[in-house]
């Protein structure tokens, strides 16, 4: 589906972020075509999850720019707006919205920000509630569901603003083992559908499964790059090695 | 004896037994164990006309503290969440007009503004204002100052995941802290709020100095025709408690209903 010739979807070029003295991207380029799975991996502190907020301008970039199908992404109307059609997140926290039921969650971003009439945004949320397997829970509250179907309501929600791409923040880092696989599975089957994707985690089983491109970033810099065969067989930074020598291990 | 009787009333009642009654009870007991003595209860009992009479004139009161407290804790409450977004915001300016303001409005006293409200105002505006409204006006501005920092305290509170979430389907800033972030704080805040209505009920009783004809205003005319300022007044002190218990109760409901949503 994406041929190498095809013009990036998102272009990172030359990205740096201070948060204070401390840098947090170190000159970060990158380009994603449509299709592309790409997962990002690194030890705490290296900038990953850093990176994927800034193409969500949930963090602010000092220098450099993100632009999404070709629109600068920054605080102005057509830059908030390439994120309103383009761009889904699902947070390590989940981030559901407590005082809500699943469904009025799920409806919220719809009604508000794409001014979906009700009913239609309605049968979008039962939709994608039906996609996440849990179409059963829509007049719960977020409380009342597990960690492994907050995670999945979550994702439903940010795939009813319809995006073209989806960021995972270390989508199963929050749960317990036995809720992780059921997460997973959702995300997978997303992928298999052909959607766009950045995830940073630690699961390497899915990410070799799922990614067509792996990340590997250490002191805000992207250190290695690669399809997961060589970059798990083969790869050529001492730094990711022992990163991945040490996350395999188990 | 009488020790004991209050020790009963107030220690030994029921768990169950609300604490509506047992104050109740105590008040009650302050008054009939002094029967004897100096007090006069005739007028206000109830089972002669006069009486009927002034309680009746006493409690008619009742609509003006209420409305007068209701009219301008709402005020107070818009007020107070318009003076506390700016003070949430980076930008330096909009933050200097919310200390500004609470600053300034916290160190008038309540009195102070009321008579500069009735009597003040409408010589800056050259427009006449009715007891009633310089009364709201001052209880809600003073109060508002209040509303704010609970408002500001209350919206701190919230997450910041709930933003992030909130921006992740795109919703814009109104609609952020209509649909998100304010129903948390608000339910967050609600105890603060309940305190504020009480403290409400009870700052309403100075409007009385530029003539409200609200509790204590009544209560202190009375007082002149009836020459009985302890009867009288204890009717009054009843009243107030009657009222700020009910309003505490209320809000306690609400607090558990919201709790179980």
């Amino acid at each position: 589906m994406s041929a190498p010739t095809q013009k990036p979807f998102i272009q990172i070029s030359n990205v740096s972020k201070y948060f204070g003295a401390f840098q947090a991207l170190d000159n970060v380029s990158l380009d994603i075509t449509l299709g592309q799975k790409l997962v990002i991996c690194g030890p705490s502190g290296s900038g990953k999850s850093t990176l994927i907020r800034c193409i969500n301008r949930l963090e602010q970039h000092e220098a450099g720019e993100i632009r999404i199908d070709g629109t600068l992404v920054d605080d102005s109307p057509s830059g908030r707006e390439a994120l309103r059609n383009n761009v889904g997140m699902v947070f390590q926290q989940f981030n559901l919205f407590p005082h809500l039921t699943i469904l009025e969650n799920l409806m919220l971003g719809p009604v508000r920000a794409r001014k979906l009439p009700e009913a239609e945004a309605r049968e979008l949320a039962m939709n994608y509630l039906e996609r996440v397997k849990i179409p059963e829970q829509l007049d719960k509250y977020p409380g009342q569901l597990s960690g492994g179907q907050q995670q999945r309501v979550a994702i439903a929600r940010a795939l009813c603003m319809a995006p073209k791409i989806m960021l995972f923040d270390e989508p199963t880092s929050a749960l317990d083992p036995e809720m992780i696989a059921e997460v997973l599975d959702v995300i997978e089957e997303l992928a298999d559908s052909g959607m766009t994707m950045i995830c940073v985690t630690h699961e390497m089983g899915f990410a070799r499964q799922v990614a067509d491109m792996m990340l590997f970033m250490d002191h805000g810099r992207i250190v290695e790059m690669g399809p997961p065969k060589t970059f798990f067989t083969a790869p050529e930074s001492d730094r990711c090695k022992l990163f991945l020598s040490q996350i395999l291990r188990h | 004896m009488l020790l004991n009787a209050v020790k009963n009333i107030i220690g030994s009642g029921a768990p169950a037994t609300p604490m509506l009654f047992r104050l109740l009870g105590l008040a009650a007991l302050l008054g009939l164990g002094g029967c004897s003595g100096n007090w006069g209860w005739y007028v206000v009992n109830p089972a002669t006309e006069t009486g009927r009479r002034n309680l009746s004139f006493l409690i008619d009161g009742l609509y003006f503290t209420i409305g007068l407290s209701v009219t301008a804790i709402l005020i107070s409450i818009c007020l107070g969440l318009m003076v506390a977004l700016p003070g949430l915001s980076r930008r330096r300016a909009p933050k200097a007009i919310n200390r500004v303001y609470v600053e300034l409005v916290r160190a008038i006293p309540i009195l102070v503004l009321i008579l500069w409200v009735y009597y003040g105002l409408p010589q800056v505006a050259s427009l006449s204002i009715s007891v009633f409204w310089a009364g709201v006006l001052a209880l809600a501005i003073s109060d508002s100052a209040f509303q704010a920092e609970i408002f500001r305290a209350g919206i701190q509170s919230i997450d910041r995941g709930q933003y992030e979430a909130a921006h992740s389907v795109s919703l814009n800033y109104r609609d952020t802290m209509r649909y998100v972030i304010l129903p948390q704080a608000i339910k967050r805040i609600l105890p603060a709020l309940g305190n504020q209505l009480v403290y409400m009920l009870k700052m309403s009783s100075l409007v009385s100095v530029i003539g409200m004809q609200e509790l204590t205003r009544r209560a202190n005319e009375l007082v002149v025709t009836e020459y009985r300022p302890l009867e009288i007044y204890t009717v009054l002190v009843l009243e107030y408690l009657v009222v700020i218990l009910i309003v505490s109760a209320g809000v306690r409901w609400l607090e558990r209903r919201l709790e179980t949503s």
